[in-house]
């Protein structure tokens, strides 16, 4: 088990280009508060391009609902961004893939 | 809301996979679809991560500036790739921790590439060329994964992987232009690199049972072989461009098949390999092991800080907005600038 | 044509096909295309000197950085810690090919085939960290200060060392906001990191001193004072203490500027040197 103590939380990483319209969703990362998130977005996902506008948001403060709510064992709209559990059990390695 | 039944469900996937449309995130998969889809992107990650090391081996000793940069540059894109891969699971339910102890555990596997050693500037080379290279052709076909946080992330990845590859080839040309000294380097490389690098592709078709499935749930696109295959008939040519000799007595165009022939891969190696009997196997994952380990005490202490400093909802909602002009270290500058995100904020 | 949705190619809009990734990967000559004459009432000499010092400190600087590749706490500190590395190595690259032109010699040349007794960098900079603590404390320290030496580059100098000092001002002041980050959260984030912090700095203080001495031939000078009290303020931030008392002392009243260095320095060249040495006549 891993050390839930030593665990950075999930933020999800938003850009919006020079000439972009609006922010999109590019990625994820993880880091321990809002400003070393953002600093590892800068990093990771602009390489330190200058003029790119960044938002972070922890994964846990996003709700979301999907276009298609086929499932009734789904939550209701307002969701977490990642439906699955994290305490999934992570299958292991295969022979051959 | 409907009152939808597991085989409406079924269905719904099956028509988003035949349309080839993305799956996302939210959207209702199989059991072993999803499975299946974090062990491969988790390994990819691995391997990305894991294959710094060798490369990496290389960087404070390169012979000129211009490559120290280049390689520098190419050992952290991995990084960033590992990182893109490692989100991209994710997305699925795994966390990125548990995942790091099923690879220091031996219980989910990396590329078998990177368990060979880099005994020279010209492994460099011949890594960007073959290795890159092997990874581009599988890749590509990943970039129309049915699963579409791991189709995005192959596409940025591919992006960049291609740089990597085109320095690797343009270092080997260099060199092949170079002394007798460097010349005996790269083929050498060459010799050691060439045989791993067709096992990169995995196992025959015949002994690979997963591909069906994977290639019914477009995970897969083609199959080992077929990948394997197309990767000798483009790097036959380069090789010959290059000048080296591929150490494979059998290798030759077939002119019915348009294919070249090739010899066959030493799959007792690859077995070996993958059970952890390669020349690096222990020894990368110690590493891996070792850096995660001492670094807890880092991690942690981030932790600890960020709960220490983390503002009340309440006192969020009553500060203004931030100033630029306020000065950078203070105490509480971690509160007052953590704050709610106003549209126009860009940073630096 | 570029797909406004698609936020990989409005970044990939902005950059020069291949060279956009990592500065200086492009082209062989890292000062290509300027003008590089030394204009009059610039002494070549010192110019040269102070050129090969400060890209010595950072040629050095980079290799500690990147012995620490894989060796980092979390992912992504890999790719800052890189990143960092990167930087360092482009200012070192368009250091000593300043000075090489002056002086007839290349980039490489400079950095592969030259002695330990001619190399200029401080002794801060060949340190090895012990542990991440001593890596981030090194970098507060190394990068505060060299972004007070750019910034006190006079107005009247050589354009091409300006230029240099400005791309490099901007990267050093991301460095040493990030190092100044992590001083804070060590300091301030739990007992053992604490504790671990101030150890660092009473390992590293030693070193500084060195920074600040005088040196007549130096065409800019960084203020003590300025750079105590950035340190300070980060200090304060993180709960620690300014450690005091020893100094790395002078070996017969040399340091490394004049040449002389740690024990450390031979290594570092050895394995830096060696490829490039093994094969002196070849083109890479």
């Amino acid at each position: 088990m891993t050390d839930s103590r030593a665990d950075w939380p999930l933020f999800e990483v938003f850009l919006r280009g020079k000439r972009g319209l609006n922010h999109v969703h590019v990625g994820s990362l993880h880091a321990a508060d809002p400003q070393m998130a953002l600093r590892h977005a800068r990093d990771l996902y602009t390489r330190r391009n200058e003029g790119v506008s960044i938002w972070v948001v922890a994964a846990a403060d996003i709700t979301a609902s999907s276009p298609d709510e086929k499932d009734p064992f789904f939550a209701p709209s307002g969701d977490k961004v990642y439906r699955h559990p994290t305490f999934y059990e992570i299958p292991d390695d295969v022979p051959h893939m | 809301m409907t009152v939808t039944s597991e085989p409406d469900l079924k269905e719904h996937f099956a028509e988003t996979i035949a349309r080839e449309r993305r799956i996302e995130p939210r959207d209702w998969m199989p059991d072993g679809y999803r499975a299946t889809m974090i062990r491969q992107i988790a390994q990819h990650a691995h391997s990305e991560i894991i294959g710094m090391q060798p490369e990496g081996n290389w960087i404070t000793r390169a012979p000129s500036l211009r490559r120290k940069a280049i390689l520098l540059a190419k050992v952290q894109d991995e990084a960033g790739h590992g990182m893109y891969l490692y989100s991209a699971a994710e997305t699925l339910g795994a966390d990125r921790g548990e995942l790091t102890e099923k690879l220091i555990s031996g219980r989910q596997k990396y590329s078998s590439i990177f368990n060979y050693p880099t005994l020279s500037y010209a492994d460099v080379g011949v890594i960007g060329w073959l290795v890159d290279g092997a990874a581009i052709c599988n890749q590509v076909p990943l970039c129309r994964s049915s699963y579409g946080p791991y189709g995005r992330a192959m596409i940025r990845i591919c992006k960049e992987e291609s740089f990597h590859q085109r320095q690797g080839y343009e270092l080997l040309l260099t060199m092949m232009r170079g002394t007798d000294a460097q010349r005996a380097m790269v083929q050498d490389a060459v010799d050691r690199f060439w045989w791993p690098s067709l096992m990169m592709f995995g196992p025959p078709d015949a002994d690979s049972p997963n591909t069906a499935q994977s290639m019914a749930w477009g995970i897969k696109r083609h199959t080992n072989d077929e990948l394997r295959q197309r990767f000798v008939d483009m790097s036959v040519p380069q090789a010959e461009k290059l000048g080296v000799t591929l150490p494979d007595p059998e290798l030759r165009w077939n002119e019915s098949r348009g294919h070249y022939d090739f010899g066959a891969v030493n799959w007792d190696e690859f077995k070996a390999v993958i059970a952890g009997n390669g020349p690096c196997n222990a020894q990368r994952i110690a590493r891996r092991k070792a850096a995660h380990a001492e670094g807890a005490w880092v991690r942690e202490a981030a932790m600890a800080h960020a709960s220490k400093h983390r503002p009340t909802e309440r006192a969020n909602a009553l500060r203004p907005a931030p100033c630029p002009e306020q000065s950078a270290y203070g105490p509480h500058k971690e509160e007052e600038s953590s704050k709610r995100v106003s549209p126009e904020a860009s940073h630096d | 044509m570029t797909d406004h949705d698609n936020p990989y190619d409005l970044l990939a809009e902005d950059h020069d096909g291949g060279h956009r990734w990592a500065f200086g990967t492009g082209f062989t000559d890292p000062l290509a295309g300027i003008d590089t004459s030394v204009p009059p009432g610039v002494d070549g000499a010192a110019l040269a000197g102070f050129c090969l010092a400060l890209g010595d400190d950072a040629l050095i600087y980079s290799h500690r950085l990147q012995e620490w590749l894989t060796r980092m706490p979390e992912l992504e500190e890999e790719t800052a810690i890189a990143n960092i590395a990167l930087d360092l190595l482009g200012q070192a690259r368009m250091l000593l090919a300043r000075a090489g032109g002056i002086l007839g010699r290349t980039e490489d040349q400079l950095a592969f085939f030259r002695a330990e007794s001619q190399f200029r960098n401080v002794r801060l900079a060949e340190h090895a960290d012990r542990d991440f603590a001593e890596v981030v404390g090194r970098l507060l320290i190394f990068s505060s200060w060299r972004l007070a030496l750019f910034h006190s580059l006079p107005a009247a100098t050589d354009p091409v060392l300006a230029a240099i000092a400005a791309k490099g001002a901007n990267e050093l002041a991301y460095h040493r906001d990030y190092a100044a980050q992590w001083v804070i959260r060590l300091g301030d984030g739990t007992e053992l990191s604490h504790a671990r912090m101030q150890a660092a700095l009473d390992a590293l203080w030693p070193l500084t001193p060195e920074l600040f001495l005088p040196d007549a031939s130096a065409l800019a000078h960084a203020d003590a004072g300025t750079v105590g009290a950035v340190l300070d303020t980060v200090l304060a931030a993180a709960g620690l203490s300014r450690p005091s008392g020893a100094t790395l002392g002078p070996v017969s009243g040399h340091t490394g500027r004049d040449g002389v260095h740690t024990e450390a320095m031979g290594y570092i060249l050895a394995e830096l040197q060696s490829v490039a040495r093994a094969h002196p006549d070849a083109t890479w």
